[in-house]
């Protein structure tokens, strides 16, 4: 018992850190960003800045959101759902693309 | 030792919880909110390829200092609250209180960086429907109007967020929701921190365009 609680403890403990982990890597992200949004780089800032903000929102969904340490059920779930509005976005672009 | 896990066995006979469909059920709603927030990102995406040029002009009179600081708050904001799930699960109650509480202070803040923000905006003028704005080309009008319905949306949330938490302290600090039972602490999390992903994306899309 006593064992016991000393581990998941020490796993919590682990937790608090990666948290802080997590933030300080969100900050320094967004301050990426923010550089090359300066940088004047065109067309390629837009994409950069997408893929900079995919980045932060993984590491938002996975460690804050607890996905990574859920069911699996719960990752079913978001492949769907992110399927799904990935499906609509593309539909649209293609339609103003070659219409 | 033995009476207590007889109590324990006891207690997990009578009250029936399911934490995981709650997160689940939680989670479903999100979807909801993923969707709302990207038909608008939808709508964003065409109109910005339609109007570049206006696009980029109208977005260069926000004010990006603002955004960056009201970015970094809404980080540290979401890092506070899953904090207060770590701290409350190692049974801290009075340090979980303090972060939920610090949460909303900075979700405060950034509602007030906002209404600075929007405020100076229609004092010069620019507001859904405005003389002047109506004045601008029609891809500025509609970069404005996105700007408004998207943050404002967003800060609709904010508010509701803000609300959930405090209902969630009130909860932590009766001691029903505490470090055996704290999915609704948990639930509250993972709406705060959805308004932090949302946040994400608008802070380059309409602060970030040079």
């Amino acid at each position: 018992m006593n064992h016991k609680s000393i581990e998941s403890n020490k796993h919590q403990e682990t937790s608090i850190s990666k948290y802080l982990l997590v933030w300080v890597s969100l900050l320094v992200f967004t301050s990426i960003t923010v550089t090359i949004a300066g940088l004047n780089l065109g067309s390629y800032a837009l994409l950069i800045a997408v893929f900079i903000a995919i980045i932060k929102s993984s590491l938002v969904i996975n460690i804050f959101m607890h996905i990574k340490y859920e069911e699996f059920i719960f990752k079913v779930f978001l492949a769907i759902g992110g399927f799904t509005l990935m499906i609509i976005f593309l539909l649209t672009f293609f339609d103003y693309t070659y219409r | 030792m033995n009476n207590e896990n007889s109590i324990a066995i006891q207690n997990e006979h009578v009250v029936h919880r399911d934490d995981v469909g709650a997160r689940l059920g939680m989670w479903l709603f999100l979807f909801t909110e993923l969707l709302l927030f990207g038909g608008l990102f939808l709508v964003y995406a065409v109109y910005r390829h339609l109007y570049y040029e206006d696009f980029k002009i109208a977005a260069l009179s926000l004010n990006t200092t603002i955004g960056t600081l009201n970015t970094i708050i809404l980080l540290t904001s979401s890092l506070t609250v899953a904090l207060s799930i770590a701290v409350l699960q190692k049974g801290k109650r009075q340090l979980s209180i303090i972060l939920l509480m610090l949460t909303d202070v900075l979700a405060i803040i950034f509602m007030i960086n906002k209404y600075f923000e929007w405020s100076a905006k229609i004092h010069h003028g620019i507001f859904p429907g405005s003389e002047h704005l109506l004045g601008l080309p029609e891809g500025q009008i509609l970069f404005y109007g996105l700007y408004y319905i998207m943050t404002g949306l967003h800060a609709l949330h904010i508010i509701i967020g803000i609300v959930f938490i405090s209902i969630v302290l009130v909860f932590v600090s009766r001691g029903s929701v505490n470090e055996n039972n704290y999915v609704k602490l948990e639930n509250a999390g993972l709406y705060w921190h959805l308004v932090d992903l949302i946040w994400i994306f608008l802070f380059p899309f309409f602060y970030l365009i040079q």
